[in-house]
């Protein structure tokens, strides 16, 4: 029996995650390189609703493991639901999109069965028969090409935009679905979730911007906002931050931009003391256009970016700003 | 409530980095600071110690220098600290740190373990976790928010897009810290002073060597990421940045 990669889909709250195509896309990169079968995994209280709309991509199979206990999400019924079905499947690889829940699980889940995540991929090489996980390190200032050095099952996360989802392969016919029930006993979950809830209500939808001016560590002070809105409002632009901005309370936290806040791709963005940390990066590098500001001459924004500019942003952004205006008011005269 | 606080020493945000001549980790002649959300943790840590009494250890591996985090905590009011004292460490993945320190704290009796939710050198975001299984214990993570409840404690966790959730859960347990969780003291001189006469436990890697096996996974080689964008250049003073910037606003991305 040839080797097999399991990817595991993510639902939340009776929704398929959107980032699940991005890791079904992965999976099939992988098949096509390294010649292994490719299945899939939904699990979830009613998992079987998913697991149509999984199938109609190009996999071999699509497995619905379910329980009731697994509604709602605790990391100790995935975690035993997975080892289940894993230790019976075998299967050589098994891969999960770089998720908050997966990263909440899937290390319990691995050493369970004595094994190790490969956590927060960016991409894969097949090497000589030899599968490396490319993963960011220091922040995004290295990328390392990391191999499993255990015995399968072995366990990778891709990060949120690495692959396409867009690009999942459709299959001829839809694939066969198998509904594995997992057996839970009560004394397993010690967690007792509450009901998922928004903090306040979102007052600015950043997704909607066409111009986005972000601010981070490198604007040192509160009162150095100003500057920045400035610049937004020359450019009729929204104001946005890195996390470390909103968690100083100098902006709300619906202004943030990154994995815990909103993910942004406006025609352009422009990162004003913004060193690139990937929680960042993930939220913007959908923008059309990235104009980054940093003093750092080696700050990861500057990987991303399509315009750099090595400097104090202090100096560079008032006669910017000004320049802006001026180039404003004579469009309109 | 008798916390541990698991803290790592990692290359200060700014700190130019190079590769070592095999690319097989950085050169080690950089400046080196606490890993910022552990920095959290061991706030959080020191907040509920003084709601509810206690004490704090905190615990790190690593080379000799990497006992200036553990300085750093004592200074702001942890009780004692462990060491796990050697240049192998560093090279541990995140299962295999996670039982090292579960071999060094064997003999405690912690009612939680707080550990930052990633780190910003290898950013496993794994050992938290790790640990957790490896002692049997439940576990949540990112959180934002630690109350005690009569049962145990009642935790905020961050989901994405804004998304938030409460979970209550018995003790003991091991939660990873999410940044922002409070607001960072400093080190009082009075408390930089105590902090001299505190313990640090150091534990050799022989003493743990036993716990811990070959690494599950390999870093094969480090390097600069090629560059997927081609970025150009805007140079010049303020002013010629300004106008060239404009120009290219209007006349290329027209969106002035």
């Amino acid at each position: 029996m040839p080797d097999t990669i399991l990817v595991v889909v993510e639902q939340r709250e009776g929704k398929l995650n959107r980032v699940s195509w991005e890791t079904i896309a992965a999976g099939q990169a992988i098949a096509a390189a390294t010649g292994w079968t490719l299945e899939a995994a939904v699990v979830g209280g009613s998992a079987s609703t998913f697991a149509a709309e999984v199938a109609a991509k190009k996999l071999a199979k699509v497995y619905a493991v379910e329980s009731p206990k697994l509604e709602p999400y605790t990391p100790d019924a995935f975690a035993a639901a997975l080892k289940q079905f894993l230790t019976a499947k075998q299967p050589r690889l098994v891969l999960m999109p770089h998720t908050y829940q997966v990263r909440d699980f899937v290390p319990k889940l691995a050493t369970a069965m004595g094994r190790a995540v490969i956590s927060d991929c960016i991409g894969f090489k097949h090497e000589n028969g030899k599968l490396l996980f490319t993963r960011q390190m220091f922040q995004g200032k290295f990328a390392a090409d990391v191999s499993f050095t255990s015995a399968a099952p072995w366990f990778a996360t891709f990060q949120n935009g690495s692959f396409r989802g867009d690009k999942a392969e459709a299959g001829a016919s839809p694939a066969p679905i198998e509904t594995v029930n997992v057996e839970i006993a009560d004394i397993v979950i010690r967690n007792k979730p509450q009901e998922v809830f928004k903090e306040a209500k979102q007052a600015v939808d950043l997704t909607q911007a066409e111009i986005i001016v972000s601010v981070g560590r490198g604007i040192k002070e509160q009162k150095n906002i100003e500057m920045a809105k400035q610049l937004a409002d020359a450019l009729g632009g929204e104001l946005a931050a890195s996390r470390p901005i909103c968690d100083s309370g100098w902006l709300p936290m619906d202004r943030q931009i990154g994995s815990s806040g909103q993910t942004v791709a406006p025609k352009l963005y422009l990162a004003l003391g913004i060193s690139g940390a990937i929680q960042h990066i993930v939220g913007m590098k959908g923008s059309r256009t990235i104009i980054a500001v940093n003093k750092d001459s080696e700050a990861p924004i500057f990987e991303i970016a399509d315009f750099a500019i090595v400097g104090n942003l202090f100096d560079i952004v008032p006669p910017l700003t000004e320049e802006v205006t001026k180039a404003k008011a004579g469009s309109q005269t | 409530m008798k916390i541990l606080v698991c803290m790592k020493q990692v290359p200060q945000k700014d700190a130019p980095l190079k590769l070592n001549e095999a690319s097989s980790w950085i050169r080690e002649d950089v400046s080196y600071e606490v890993n910022e959300p552990d920095a959290f943790a061991l706030e959080e840590s020191l907040r509920q110690k003084e709601k509810h009494g206690g004490e704090v250890v905190v615990i790190t591996s690593g080379p000799a220098r990497s006992q200036q985090v553990l300085r750093e905590a004592l200074a702001k009011g942890a009780d004692r600290a462990i060491h796990l004292e050697d240049n192998a460490f560093v090279g541990l993945d995140a299962f295999n740190t996670a039982k090292a320190f579960a071999a060094a704290i064997k003999d405690e009796k912690f009612d939680l373990i707080f550990t930052g939710l990633q780190s910003d050198d290898y950013g496993y975001a794994q050992t938290g976790v790790i640990l957790a299984e490896l002692l049997g214990w439940p576990h949540a993570t990112i959180i934002m928010q630690i109350e005690k409840t009569d049962g145990g404690i009642k935790v905020k966790r961050e989901l994405e897009a804004g998304f938030f959730q409460f979970v209550d859960m018995p003790l003991p347990a091991v939660l990873t810290i999410q940044s922002g969780i409070n607001k960072l003291r400093y080190a009082t001189l009075i408390g930089i002073k105590q902090a001299k006469n505190k313990p640090i436990r150091k534990v050799a890697l022989a003493e743990v060597q036993s716990a811990i096996g070959e690494n599950l996974q390999k870093i094969e080689r480090l390097y600069v990421p090629q560059k997927t964008k081609k970025t150009e250049h805007i140079e010049g003073s303020p002013a010629e940045i300004a106008k060239k910037l404009v120009d290219k606003l209007r006349n290329e991305l027209r969106v002035l």
